[in-house]
């Protein structure tokens, strides 16, 4: 592959990166921890929200912001003729 | 039956499941020993990287501390899964790319130096040396309670154990015998769980139960709220403490999580880059139902325990609170002599005088333990005996199988990463392969031996394990795939500071007779390794930017590393 198109991809990579951590960042430091308390004003049935972030919301954010990537990474290996066979 | 009886044979029955496995999945070569041979599927690593990775301390004692901590222990629920993002994105598939055995391999190459190798692997050994001590403690307690065995021999019996198939096996005895310790530990952990789950609120899920109501009718976090401020002890759903330290504990057991070895390792055992992706987020789906299942039983365990025990006779208590007192691990003490069991907050000076003293209190009488409130939540729930067996081989599982992920990187470390690329580079395959056998057989020993007689530092595994990791492999090794420019100097400096400043101040604080009052921004030893992450980062750019950059060569690997296209099996050379 050339060099420009190697930087092109790894550009989309980094891009994609930054997206995804900043959700990363915001669900669990967030919600979970710097927005908690006024969070708490709302309810989820019985969990006030914040709590509900810190310990279980966030982790099933992690989950969807890993297969969000494996999907994307896939395609970008795809488009760019980088993956495996 | 009995629980004892049930016990030696559902404990029974899942070792010999281990031996059976590991006899299965002996390893013939190097490349078995360290990787598995570089073959296992996405999912089967997924279950041995979430058994790898859920301790004893994850199994036994995470649900005790948050029923404890309650909010505040969301710092363990969200460090130690949120790490995965940060493996997932931004290690796993570079270092699967790069294709060796070890973290250690990977850092000395990168920065073209058996320095930096050298110090990676004396990280490497440290951090996972007192991580495995904590293994072999769990096991001992498990075996001394249930199996009425002393503490001693309890840890033997795991210590054969784990020599058996970690000795024989390697990785592909241990990944294979990991997913087995997955199954076990998981169903272990559910079954109590859920029983509890219908019991308290009238719902199987206890992700659903924990925001369940009870059968007067009010919320069940609302009524633990409301005992909890009761007895003078904060809200259980909000937070009073300082949210800075918060901040900074669950960052350093993210980053730490992402630079544990024996977690990075198991990503070198996949066959591809895309597997590696995806075997991140297949190990943190079965890590999450673990992670979401335990708030959920330390709520329920914690609204039982206050429910059963305050201000109720002490003659009345069930059976298994004598069981329980007579392993010290709850210790009940008659302070005003009558004959009643309160506990509460005496260190909250206007419930004490506003409560506690009218009622003739004389201070909190029931001390416990964080580690049995998994181990003794279905007897408190009366669940029949099978399903505290089944808890008790739970425990074992999930202790065995870290311990022996852990032993795997202790003598990969030594035997290929010292010996093989240090001290006898013409050392044969066969040689080292034995090397590697006999140094996991030493390990196993020593580290039953610190089981057996813990050394003070041991205590504070979490701190010191997690602290080192984000402090000195994380920046390291982040930097070494996103900063091409990032040389040896550079790596090493930061490293070194890195270490240097979070086991110091761990040191000053744990043991140097340093105070509460005297934390940097009020952060506690747990959450230091972030800013000793930090600095590391830093003193890496500063130093670099002074330095020539990398050799050309070097730089193509980080090139290289990059696309995914290429990847062949994990290499020792």
């Amino acid at each position: 592959m050339s060099d420009k198109n190697l930087q092109e991809y790894w550009k989309k990579n980094l891009r994609l990166l930054a997206v995804l951590l900043a959700v990363w960042f915001f669900v669990s430091y967030g919600c979970g921890i710097i927005f908690a308390d006024y969070l708490n004003n709302f309810r989820l049935g019985g969990y006030k929200l914040g709590f509900w972030f810190a310990q279980q919301g966030a982790i099933y954010v992690f989950i969807i912001i890993i297969f969000v990537y494996v999907n994307r990474m896939n395609k970008l290996d795809k488009e760019f003729g980088v993956d495996e066979e | 039956m009995g629980v004892r009886e049930w016990t030696y044979i559902i404990v029974g029955i899942t070792f010999a499941i281990y031996v059976g496995v590991a006899i299965w999945a002996r390893a013939g070569s190097t490349s078995e020993f360290y990787v598995a041979g570089g073959g296992v599927s996405p999912f089967v690593n997924g279950m041995a990287t979430a058994a790898d990775w859920m301790s004893a301390a994850s199994f036994l004692s995470m649900a005790g501390l948050i029923s404890f901590m309650g909010y505040q222990g969301s710092q363990y629920l969200l460090g130690w899964t949120g790490g995965y993002v940060l493996l997932a994105l931004l290690l796993a598939p570079y270092l699967r790319k790069f294709g060796k055995f070890t973290v250690p391999d990977f850092i000395g190459e990168r920065y073209y130096s058996q320095t930096a190798r050298l110090v990676a692997a004396i990280c490497a050994l440290f951090i996972s040396f007192t991580y495995v001590v904590g293994q072999m403690k769990g096991v001992g307690v498990a075996f001394s309670r249930f199996l009425e065995v002393d503490f001693e021999t309890g840890i033997l019996i795991g210590i054969v154990i784990v020599m058996f198939y970690a000795v024989l096996g390697g990785m592909k005895g241990i990944t294979y015998t990991q997913v087995a310790q997955y199954c076990v530990l998981i169903v272990a952990y559910l079954v109590p769980a859920i029983f509890i789950s219908i019991l308290m609120v009238g719902n199987p899920i206890p992700q659903l139960g924990l925001g369940g109501t009870l059968s007067d009718g009010t919320y069940l976090l609302d009524k633990l709220d409301m005992l909890s401020t009761d007895l003078g002890f904060d809200e259980y759903t909000t937070s009073n403490t300082g949210k800075v330290n918060l901040f900074f504990v669950t960052a350093a057991l993210m980053l730490g999580t992402a630079g544990l070895p024996h977690v990075i390792v198991r990503f070198f055992t996949v066959k591809k880059v895309a597997d590696a992706r995806k075997s991140a987020g297949y190990a943190l789906v079965l890590i999450a139902i673990l992670y979401t299942t335990a708030p959920a039983i330390s709520a329920f365990a914690k609204t039982n325990l206050l429910n059963t025990v305050n201000n109720q006779p002490y003659s009345s208590m069930p059976s298994w609170f004598g069981k329980w007192e007579e392993t010290g691990l709850l210790k009940f003490e008659d302070k005003n002599g009558d004959g009643k069991i309160q506990y509460y907050n005496d260190k909250n000076p206007s419930y004490v005088s506003a409560t506690a003293t009218p009622n003739g209190w004389k201070g909190n009488e029931l001390k416990i333990d964080n580690d049995i409130m998994v181990l003794a939540n279905p007897e408190i729930a009366k669940l029949p005996a099978w399903v505290i067996a089944l808890v008790v081989a739970g425990g074992l599982a999930s202790a065995l199988s870290t311990a022996a992920g852990l032993l795997l990187v202790i003598s990969s470390s030594i035997s290929h990463d010292i010996l093989k690329k240090w001290l006898k580079p013409d050392i044969t395959e066969k040689g080292e392969l034995r090397a590697a056998r006999i140094t996991i057989g030493v390990a196993v020993v020593i580290a039953g031996y610190f089981g057996i007689n813990p050394p003070g530092f041991v205590a504070q595994v979490v701190a010191w394990a997690f602290g080192l990791a984000a402090a000195s492999f994380f920046p390291a090794i982040i930097l070494g795939i996103f900063y091409k420019r990032m040389n040896m100097e550079g790596a090493i400096a930061g490293m070194v500071t890195g270490l240097v400043f979070t086991g110091a101040y761990i040191w000053f604080f744990k043991y140097g007779g340093g105070l509460p009052e005297q934390y940097i921004f009020g952060i506690t030893p747990e959450g230091i390794g972030t800013l000793g992450m930090m600095l590391n980062t830093v003193v890496a750019l500063v130093v670099c930017s002074m330095t020539p950059p990398p050799p050309a060569e070097v730089q193509a690997i980080v090139e290289n590393i990059r696309v995914p296209r290429g990847s062949g099996a994990a290499t020792g050379h």
